[in-house]
């Protein structure tokens, strides 16, 4: 090699350093990158209150949770993205078996978070619970009649059951739940009796169950509970008059309790702004934040003492499924290949 | 890349022993290589899920044999076959009568038949679900009117079924067969229809005998693209309730977290695919389709009156009625009710036009490459490196968004790791998460759109006009850019709308593959709807419309005045 091309080298060497510092400089102002499944309207105000009080600027991606799972796996240690929150805590589960997520201990996240609520070892944390609970026709269906999920499946509901498809994650973990205390032949049973015993194919959202039947194609309908809210507090009218028609249910009071799921987040193993995402993770697990969660979409606050709203104050208390949400997540595979067997589309 | 193709590729009408020579000249131009490396490109990502095909799976096949596959085969073979069918009779029915024949509302249909295009099949079907459901205004009529009060009391045709969605399909993906079958219409010399008429054809035995035989591989292009559309659909089926492969597949690699059974499915769909273009070009054996004389006149236009012309309104208006004015009106009606239109739209709308205007460009420059080189060198080289760049219509969308990124995201670590090893600086990723990116993914899944209409009309200018330009000395280039382009000039501009409209309603890899803090209107419909607000979402679903209606507009304008010879 000449000289004269060892300089010219050198040269464009140091010319792509300054080059690459300066665009690295540019990324690396206080910020944190958020890849969420949260929608947007239901998460970017807090985050604008976070920017408003660290001065750490939020840059939100929002998705379906299984295409950023994908995303983060095909990004690898150089993703931009610092934190995965998603809406259904068998996909923080993926993330973390998936190596897409990094433990970090914070005792602020360790004291707001119950510990059914997050990871054992830290990966991921709660930041709202979500209860999937029975509505009930008001009029053709008495309470009493009324217990647990099992007895769904039996005889006395048959035709009379609306339920959303299997590929919600909503379904999948309240069966993988069933599989963590039932074991798999009771849950493929249950499965298989709930099928038997639907009003019509699965179709639409949760809403759309409760609104079936508060038109009289069925009796029951499975649902998580903010759909209702969301129905009971909406700005049409129609969408009011029908969740009038129905009644909330709290599922299996005098056993293992009601079916809770969350919605959480982790810092990712790739995170570059770590200690922005942790104080937007424990800022997330604050007081001001559970309020918003509570009132924005009327979910359960996972912090011990926040206030419910008003309105889900007004269904009264109720006993909580114990088992940690993790299991929900371990067993989620199995539920999706019940579901398959037994023709749950 | 001009100039470097032999002017022995310019033959007179085809015939086998000059096509062995273009093959021999033909092969190591710059248009040939040019093609070769898009079809890299633009095949990686189909490669890399394909790639999955040879991945051993265990027992999820038969897992998946013993409990939904055969529903998902059943239910996707007859979706194609009612939305084909139902595609081709609109289509090329709307297409002859609004070309060929006079009658009231003519001038309308002309360019308002398009419309549909513009829509999402997906808004649709949530409009029509909203109309005809349980709780929507005409089964609250029938209640009132007969005193029914529950859903027990009577019988209703289920809108979420098998039914619905070959119905909503069909409405929006006509026009994509109306619009190539009316270009061809358009292009084709009335002198043959004439002497068909002279030889004691009828009108209607011309136009099967002569027309359609004619208009044959542009009818197939646009069939084929809605049939695709239709395999890859994932927002109607779903809505709709019915299983079909693309649902099947994202179920599995999504949910169940299999991606190699998920790519082995979707090669199972591909087959499905190359089935259906196998047994169109067996089916059309060695028929070509060039026009034989360059001489136009005005088109005939047949007058039809009384009950003929009462037909052919209602045919053409309820095309047109029940795939976009009556879903439109819905649309305006509920985003009057239910949400505000207001500023924060429009830095969406800009990105949203931007990108489809940006991703129609690069699909319509890299579609006439790909095709001329095709035509000048019909090697095997070239069709499969063609055949391969456009499967990416084919594939899922979520599942080639899934597809694209990966490759992308290795490349950008490859850099960056060869960047911070060799300059101590960490850059991340380049161009993932970049608009670069986006426009390369819909190229990826877009190409086929732009191309196939390019091939076929390509494919209709006869090989002596080449031959002439050569001889008067234009090189390879000179002669796309003086004799192709400006008679293909109508099929281009339908191409590049395509694809626009295309861009503008595509959801599964704009919402993967997008930077931080940036949506598009097809990401803020879909994100209301998915949270189970389907009229707060008509407002930005209505924009997508207008926004798509511009170029709809624009080019039913430039198709009508595109007709060689002058206007029609």
């Amino acid at each position: 090699m000449t000289p004269t091309s060892k300089h010219i080298l050198s040269l464009i060497r140091i010319s792509a350093a300054v080059l690459f510092s300066i665009s690295a400089c540019a990324v690396s102002a206080a910020e944190v990158n958020v890849y969420t499944a949260r929608k947007d309207h239901l998460i970017k105000p807090i985050l604008d209150k976070f920017t408003q009080q660290t001065g750490i600027k939020v840059n939100l991606l929002s998705a379906g949770e299984d295409q950023l799972i994908e995303r983060l796996k095909s990004e690898g240690n150089n993703s931009s993205a610092d934190i995965f929150q998603t809406t259904d805590v068998a996909r923080l589960n993926r993330a973390r078996v998936e190596g897409l997520l990094q433990p970090i201990s914070s005792p602020v996240l360790e004291k707001n978070v119950p510990t059914k609520y997050r990871d054992p070892q830290g990966y991921w944390f709660g930041q709202s619970a979500r209860a999937r609970v029975i509505f009930f026709s008001k009029d053709r269906v008495k309470p009493s009649d009324l217990s647990t999920f099992d007895d769904l499946a039996s005889p006395k509901w048959k035709g009379r059951v609306c339920v959303r498809s299997s590929a919600s994650a909503y379904n999948q973990s309240l069966l993988a739940g069933m599989i963590a205390v039932d074991g798999l032949e009771a849950s493929e049973k249950w499965a298989k009796g709930v099928v038997d015993n639907m009003a019509r194919k699965p179709q639409g959202g949760d809403r759309d169950q409760i609104a079936a039947v508060a038109s009289g194609q069925c009796d029951i309908a499975i649902a998580n509970t903010y759909y209702f809210a969301g129905m009971l507090t909406s700005d049409k009218a129609e969408e009011r008059d029908a969740a009038n028609k129905v009644a909330l249910f709290w599922p299996g009071q005098q056993g293992r309790g009601t079916h809770m799921n969350i919605s959480g987040a982790g810092v990712t193993k790739s995170a570059k702004n770590k200690a922005e995402a942790i104080k937007l993770m424990e800022f997330l697990s604050g007081a001001e934040a559970q309020q918003f969660y509570a009132e924005a979409n009327n979910e359960f606050p996972v912090l011990p003492g926040a206030k419910r709203s008003q309105l889900v104050s007004s269904w009264g208390d109720f006993k909580e499924e114990t088992i940690n949400v993790a299991m929900l997540g371990e067993n989620n595979v199995q539920s999706i290949r019940i579901f398959d067997r037994v023709g749950w589309r | 890349m001009n100039g470097t193709a032999p002017l022995d590729t310019a033959v007179g009408p085809r015939n086998p022993p000059f096509f062995k020579m273009e093959r021999k000249f033909g092969f190591g131009s710059g248009w040939v290589i040019s093609t070769l490396l898009i079809a890299v490109l633009v095949g990686a990502p189909v490669a890399f899920i394909l790639g999955h095909v040879f991945v051993s799976s265990g027992d999820i096949w038969g897992h998946l044999a013993q409990t939904v596959l055969p529903l998902y085969i059943v239910n996707s073979i007859f979706l194609m076959i009612g939305v084909g069918a139902c595609v081709m009779v609109g289509g090329v029915g709307t297409a002859w009568l609004v070309t060929m024949c006079r009658f009231p509302g003519r001038n309308t249909l002309e360019w308002a038949l398009l419309l549909p295009m513009a829509m999402p099949a997906y808004v649709v079907a949530y409009t029509y679900t909203g109309l005809l459901d349980f709780s929507g205004p005409v089964q609250t009529l029938l209640r009132d009117v007969f005193g029914w009060s529950s859903s027990r009391d009577y019988w209703f045709p289920e809108i979420r079924s098998l039914g619905g969605a070959i119905a909503v399909m069909s409405l929006v993906l006509y026009p994509y067969v109306y619009l190539l079958a009316r270009s061809a219409f358009m292009e084709q010399s009335v002198c043959v229809l004439e002497a068909s008429r002279t030889l004691g054809r009828g009108p209607w035995s011309g136009f099967f005998k002569v027309a359609l035989p004619l208009a044959r591989p542009s009818i197939a292009a646009g069939t084929a693209l809605a049939l695709m559309e239709t395999l890859n659909d994932f927002g109607t089926v779903h809505y709709f309730a019915v299983d079909t492969f693309t649902t099947g597949i994202y179920r599995t690699w999504l949910g169940l977290g299999e991606p190699a059974v998920a790519s082995q499915l979707g090669a199972v769909l591909l087959l499905f695919v190359l089935a259906l273009v196998i047994i169109e070009r067996i089916s059309r054996g060695v028929a070509r389709f060039h026009h034989t004389t360059s001489r136009y006149r005005h088109l005939p236009g047949y007058q039809l009156s009384g009950w003929r012309c009462l037909t052919a309104q209602l045919f053409s208006f309820s095309g047109l009625f029940f795939g976009f004015v009556l879903p439109a009106m819905i649309l305006a009606w509920w985003s009057l009710r239910y949400s505000v239109l207001n500023f924060d739209f429009l830095p969406i709308v800009r990105n949203s036009f931007l990108l489809a205007l940006v991703a129609a460009l690069a699909a319509v420059s890299v579609g006439v490459v790909m095709a001329y080189a095709q035509r000048l060198s019909p090697s095997p080289i070239t069709r499969s490196a063609v055949r391969l760049a456009s499967l990416g219509y084919a594939i899922p969308g979520s599942v080639i968004a899934v597809g694209t990124m990966a490759p992308l995201a290795m490349i950008d670590n490859i850099v960056a790791t060869f960047v911070s090893e060799h300059f101590g600086v960490n850059v991340g990723l380049l161009l993932t998460g970049s608009i670069a990116a986006l426009v390369y993914a819909y190229l990826v899944r877009f190409l086929a759109v732009s191309f196939n209409g390019i091939e076929a009309s390509l494919g209709k200018v006869t090989h002596s006009m080449e031959a002439a330009s050569r001889t008067l000395g234009q090189g390879a280039f000179g002669t796309l850019r003086r004799v192709h382009i400006p008679l293909i000039r109508g099929s281009l501009l339908t191409a590049g709308l395509l694809v626009f409209v295309d861009v503008m309603k595509e959801l599964p890899a704009t919402l993967i593959m997008r930077p931080f803090n940036f949506d598009t209107l097809a990401v803020r419909t879909f994100s209301l709807a998915s949270d189970e607000r389907l009229m707060e979402a008509a407002a930005p679903a209505l924009v997508i419309v207008l926004v798509g209606l511009l170029p709809v507009i624009l080019l039913s304008y430039a198709v009508a005045k595109s007709r060689p010879g002058g206007k029609s």
